[in-house]
């Protein structure tokens, strides 16, 4: 991929790995729109990329919110132009502290659900169509191994990644033959504010950082012919030899036929 | 406003002159694999601003292009809203340079106003292109059309593929073309391509400043789509605009510059019987009437007789006439290849 004749829109991207991400992308010369809920944390991340020389459009918006999403289509398409890649990266966790599904709100699981589903899925909705018409275009989801594992107390959060890895497939599955390749990433667990607010007393130095796992990505992101539309990623793979990687992603595979 | 059911695509022969009825969902049938349908790809900018004057008089904003720069120009509408048919909106207030049009907290002053019209004026913005998005995606909606009473959201003037925010009123031909169309299209190998074109504003309010519609808009042609019209042509397809807005791109380009070239430019033509179109061979669009200035643009490619009875026919069957309605497909051999189909 030339990134430097890339569009880039990143949700969650004014911390964690959806800053880190930005920033490999910026690096490499990629446009980026930025978009994440809190205007003042948004605003430092574009100060911090700009410290290394990083341009860097910023869209205060909330991904959860059904008004939000062809607000920030329009502001990231007259700011960048046509997306060429879509990161669904923000995220929320359920309740917090974690709760057992007996102790959570109906709003919380339904607040899950807008924010790490049914956002991703109007974002690409209103994107993917014009990626069609160009030919080309990369949408991911960043998923979590809560999509596969049954850990208690992650429930809100889990069901909503299952359902995003699925969507992805079905993504995947529909636009076969159009140049527009979707994915689901898990990219492990990273030192980050959202790692500690779910898990406070985790040993960080047991935590990968954002910016490894970033790099990983981009590697992902760059390799269609190891890692094809459909396929579900775990970040760690970008890292392996070949010959595992073309088992983990075989399951990406059957979906499509 | 979503299609709850298949558009209506009335079929103009613009070489035999015959007319026929079909759908629209039936164009990967109709269409050859050698063609190519180029789409207008701007999506739709929430182009209306409701403000007060200093002296809080009540007024709409309807902007003629995107805050790309740091001043735009824009049309003004006195009180009242869309559901006051355009012609009998009370007038604006006179704004004069150095006035502003406060719209919640933000402040757009008038830095020139037209000889030609006093609702005609030139606004200035904030000094970012983020800080002028944001600010008009936030106080901006579509503009409204007085057939929709209830108030149609920034989705509802989307084409499926809307990417740049140019347009300050939906290309509205495309509405038809969604994703299951798109991919069968695909699937037949009826290739797609795209330009950007920022269509204006249908209507002013203004009689003088409505004569001289369409005024010039910026169009940007991608270098792409002119490797797919000139392989296409080179195979013997035919050139499909959609909408009326890459026709004037298309034909602009070829008049203004003597051949298709990349790029930039802002339109200037307006095409009508006496145009010979040099890409397009026809063009999928609404229903047009006599009258509309979108109609003077198809007998470019059809004769007056055979638009005549196209409109009488679409009139006594039910065609749905506006934005929101049904479709015409102009091509010379379209109705034969709409027996074969069937």
């Amino acid at each position: 991929m030339n990134w430097a004749d890339t569009a880039v829109l990143i949700t969650g991207a004014s911390r964690g790995l959806g800053f880190a991400l930005a920033r490999e992308l910026g690096l490499r010369g990629a446009r980026l729109a930025l978009v994440a809920p809190h205007a003042a944390r948004l605003q430092a991340a574009a100060e911090r990329l700009a410290e290394e020389g990083i341009g860097a459009h910023t869209i205060r918006a909330d991904v959860g919110e059904k008004e939000a999403i062809h607000r920030i289509v329009g502001q990231a398409q007259a700011l960048v132009g046509p997306l060429d890649v879509l990161v669904h990266n923000a995220s929320t966790l359920g309740p917090l502290p974690l709760a057992p599904l007996l102790d959570t709100e109906c709003e919380e699981l339904t607040r899950a659900l807008d924010v790490n589903l049914t956002g991703p899925f109007r974002l690409t909705r209103a994107v993917a169509a014009g990626m069609i018409v160009r030919g080309r275009g990369l949408v991911v989801h960043v998923s979590s191994d809560a999509a596969v594992e049954a850990y208690p107390s992650w429930g809100a959060y889990s069901v909503s990644k299952a359902a995003l890895d699925h969507l992805s497939r079905i993504w995947a599955a529909e636009l076969a033959g159009t140049g527009v390749r979707v994915l689901s990433v898990d990219p492990g667990e990273m030192d980050t504010d959202m790692h500690r607010d779910a898990l406070p007393d985790a040993d960080p130095s047991t935590l990968e950082s954002p910016r490894v796992v970033a790099a990983r990505l981009v590697r992902i992101f760059e390799d269609p012919v190891r890692f094809p539309s459909g396929a579900r990623i775990a970040a760690s793979a970008a890292d392996e030899p070949l010959a595992h990687v073309a088992r983990t992603h075989a399951s990406g595979e059957e979906a499509r036929s | 406003m979503s299609a709850d059911r298949d558009t209506r695509l009335l079929l103009i022969d613009t070489a035999g002159d015959r007319l026929a009825e079909s759908e629209v969902s039936a164009l990967p049938e109709l269409l050859d694999a050698r063609d190519l349908l180029v789409v207008n790809d701007a999506a739709t900018l929430p182009a209306s601003l409701f403000g007060l004057t200093a002296r809080g008089e009540p007024l709409e904003v309807r902007l003629l292009e995107g805050p790309y720069e740091a001043t735009t120009r824009a049309v003004l509408f006195g009180r009242g809203d869309h559901r006051i048919p355009t012609e009998h909106r009370p007038k604006p207030p006179q704004l004069a340079v150095g006035d502003a049009v406060h719209v919640g907290p933000d402040r757009l002053e008038v830095v020139a106003v037209s000889p030609r019209s006093p609702r005609l004026v030139e606004l200035a913005w904030p000094r970012t292109r983020a800080a002028r998005f944001a600010l008009l995606y936030r106080a901006g909606r579509p503009v409204q059309y007085s057939y929709v009473p209830e108030p149609l959201a920034l989705w509802d003037v989307q084409t499926s593929f809307a990417s740049r925010p140019w347009a300050v009123e939906m290309p509205s031909a495309a509405r038809p073309l969604r994703g299951a169309l798109l991919l069968a299209l695909a699937r037949r190998g009826i290739g797609i391509a795209r330009l950007t074109h920022a269509a204006g504003l249908s209507a002013t309010g203004d009689p003088t400043l409505d004569a001289a519609l369409p005024l010039p808009e910026r169009y940007d042609i991608p270098a792409e789509t002119v490797r797919a019209i000139d392989d296409a042509r080179a195979r013997g397809g035919r050139i499909v605009a959609v909408g009326t807005s890459v026709v004037r791109a298309l034909e602009d380009c070829v008049a203004a510059t003597g051949a298709l070239r990349a790029g930039e430019r802002m339109a200037e033509l307006v095409l009508d019987a006496h145009t010979r179109p040099r890409i397009a061979s026809g063009l999928l669009t609404g229903i047009h009437v006599p009258g509309e200035s979108h109609y003077r643009l198809l007998s470019a490619f059809a004769r007056a007789d055979t638009l005549a009875r196209a409109s009488v026919l679409a009139l006594r069957e039910g065609y749905r006439l506006h934005e929101f309605g049904d479709a015409a497909l102009l091509l010379p051999r379209i109705v034969d290849a709409a027996r074969n189909a069937a």
